[in-house]
């Protein structure tokens, strides 16, 4: 560094000052920062003083400034709910009181109550349900008028509050077909003979060497406490009608051995604690309406 | 040299600029100081602040078996598409349930907050749906929800747990601050095979040391504990520690 560094030296061909660095001849210009770049930094500074007094933003000792706005995220969101349902209720006057009965009988309401249920329904029922309830292997189909544990509004809304077998809910719905050949209930030719009178009983063709008649006994004693003497099925115990064409885990000769020898079991969660209660309403008349309620 | 002529030096503040511009240490510590301003006003007060400190009842440290599911979270990089954080907005809330607290992240080290949503939010995924649909869905997606982007999973049912290192994996997680206790530590093993095995002696004991920590067979394979065991035991447990029965919302306004 030689003493004529610290002094700015002014570039002759440009009227600029320079740093003082100099290479091989070559001196480097002090350019300053752009007129409208330095601006708007200062304008930014100006800005965040206007935000430190309007938003919350300083640390205190205990606390911090609340900013006068008291803005709270918190605090919106609960008033923003509170907005959502005092909404709601001037729409739909009544919804949180009517019965699902009355919901039905009620052309407003029940024009709500479908839209909601169908928001909700995508949002939790549809990734088993099926888009607008078709259902899949394993997973009901809610269009028809098949039902393993009844189609009314009260069965429907008592399965959707508390669910099927489903853990840590006390009133869930329970009933478990054993699994008879795991547990070593049937042997395995046993479950064969069982398994085509299901068949049998669905009006589908049977194996041409299947036992029938040790099928028909097998199942008056192991099976008709639930599914009924003539399979007809009991929603009571959930128990499927086994005489329809509807089938949860297929009625292919593999696919009803698996149900026999293992047992399925479907486990449906409950939305009790999760929905509120005008959403699980307004879920019970959409499920209804979809094309099977009793 | 003839283009230079001398002027007399300006001393304004601002002509300091050259001091760090022409010394790298003194660059170097004033950005320290600057940084370091930033981090004593945003940071440190988050320590001390009573309103920024929650409490809530039911957070307990996760079980081993949630914890290896959840080590399998991060190696998969599931927060790739998915968000562990509902924002308190009103359409979040409609859809996830109640906004994510501070809290609820304590013992994630690191948290999985994310911010790519190719997928849902899974904060409260818990419970939402059954072992079974979880196992359907992990290994083929496509199975349950027909038109889902999200890639399958087959092996993870397939791939038993590695379990010699989940002992160390508390003692990790102490360093950072998760309170395991020595006996905690100490049962590692034990409490990960109970959680996973039905009708296992020591669950009584898991569940002492860990409340409300869900025991069952996971993956639909009793016989084994497989990495989908551990990964769906995470799963269920997301989001269903704190009793939002207890939790004030008033209380905790800021
Ligand atoms: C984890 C998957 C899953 C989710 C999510 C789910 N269900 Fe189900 N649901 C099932 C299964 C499995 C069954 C059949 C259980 C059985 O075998 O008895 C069922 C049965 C039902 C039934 C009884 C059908 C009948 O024939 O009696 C209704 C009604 C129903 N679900 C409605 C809903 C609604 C409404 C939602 C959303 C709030 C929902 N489900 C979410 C899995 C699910
Ligand atoms: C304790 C009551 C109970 C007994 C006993 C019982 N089942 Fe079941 N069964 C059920 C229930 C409940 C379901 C349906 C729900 C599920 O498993 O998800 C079912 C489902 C089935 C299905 C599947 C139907 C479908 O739609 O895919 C078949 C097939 C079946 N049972 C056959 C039998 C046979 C054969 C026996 C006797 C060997 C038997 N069940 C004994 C309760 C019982
Ligand atoms: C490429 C992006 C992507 C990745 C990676 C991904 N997912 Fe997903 N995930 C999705 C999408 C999209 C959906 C919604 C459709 C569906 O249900 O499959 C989804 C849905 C889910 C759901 C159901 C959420 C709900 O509330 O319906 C769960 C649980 C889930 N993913 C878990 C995982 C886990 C665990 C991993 C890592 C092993 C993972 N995902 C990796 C994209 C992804």
């Amino acid at each position: 560094m030689d003493q004529r560094q610290d002094a700015p030296q002014i570039d002759a061909v440009t009227g600029q000052s320079t740093t003082g660095h100099e290479w091989d001849g070559i001196q480097e210009l002090n350019t300053p920062l752009p007129r409208w770049w330095l601006g708007i930094f200062y304008a930014t500074i100006v800005w965040s003083v206007g935000y430190w007094i309007v938003y919350p933003a300083w640390p205190l000792l205990t606390d911090a400034t609340k900013g006068v706005i008291g803005y709270a995220s918190r605090a919106d969101i609960s008033a923003d709910m509170a907005q959502l349902k005092a909404q709601r209720a001037v729409q739909a006057a009544g919804m949180a009181d009517a019965t699902p009965e009355q919901i039905k009988a009620d052309p407003a309401l029940f024009q709500i109550a479908m839209a909601q249920g169908k928001a909700a329904f995508g949002d939790n029922c549809a990734a088993c349900h099926g888009v607008g309830g078709a259902g899949a292997k394993g997973y009901p189909n809610l269009n028809d008028d098949d039902w393993l544990w009844g189609g009314s509004l009260e069965a429907i809304g008592q399965t959707i509050r508390h669910g099927i077998r489903a853990t840590g809910n006390d009133e869930t719905r329970v009933s478990q077909m054993p699994a008879f050949g795991r547990d070593g209930m049937l042997k395995r030719d046993e479950i064969n003979a069982v398994a085509n009178h299901v068949r049998e009983l669905a009006g589908l063709s049977t194996e041409p060497k299947a036992n029938l008649a040790l099928g028909r006994k097998l199942f008056a004693d192991n099976c008709a406490a639930c599914h009924g003497d003539a399979g007809k099925g009991n929603k009571d115990m959930g128990a499927p009608n086994l005489t329809d064409a509807i089938s949860l885990y297929g009625m292919d000769m593999a696919s009803l051995t698996e149900t026999i020898a293992n047992s399925r079991n479907g486990v449906m969660p409950a939305w009790g604690g999760r929905l509120d209660e005008t959403t699980i309403k307004a879920l019970t008349v959409y499920v209804h309406s979809l094309g099977g309620g009793q | 040299m003839t283009s230079i002529e001398h002027k007399p030096a300006r001393r304004s503040l601002w002509a300091k600029h050259k001091i760090f511009e022409t010394n790298s240490i003194v660059l170097v510590i004033g950005v320290l100081l600057v940084i370091s301003v930033g981090g004593l006003v945003e940071i440190a007060p988050l320590f001390y602040l009573k309103n920024t400190i929650e409490t809530v009842q039911g957070m307990r440290p996760y079980t081993p078996l949630e914890l290896a599911g959840r080590g399998i979270y991060v190696r998969e990089g599931c927060y790739n598409c998915h968000s562990q954080m509902i924002r308190p907005l009103r359409d979040e809330v409609e859809r996830y349930g109640h906004y994510s607290l501070a809290a609820e992240s304590m013992y994630d080290k690191p948290f999985q907050w994310g911010s790519k949503r190719t997928g849902p939010d899974l904060a409260r995924v818990g419970g939402k749906y059954s072992d079974e649909w979880q196992r359907a869905h992990l290994a083929e997606p496509r199975a349950v929800v027909p038109q889902s982007i999200m890639p399958g999973y087959p092996f993870l049912a397939k791939t038993e747990l590695a379990l010699g290192d989940i002992a160390n994996e508390l003692k990790a997680n102490r360093l950072g601050g998760v309170p395991y206790s020595d006996e905690m530590i100490a049962q590692a093993e034990t409490d990960l095979k109970a959680q996973a095995t039905p009708d296992h002696p020591g669950q009584s004991d898991l569940e002492k040391r860990y409340p409300k920590a869900q025991s069952r067979d996971f993956d639909g394979d009793p016989q084994r504990i497989t990495e989908a065991d551990a990964l769906i035991a995470y799963l269920q447990a997301l989001g269903t520690m704190v009793d939002f029965k207890l939790y004030d919302d008033k209380a905790n306004i800021r």
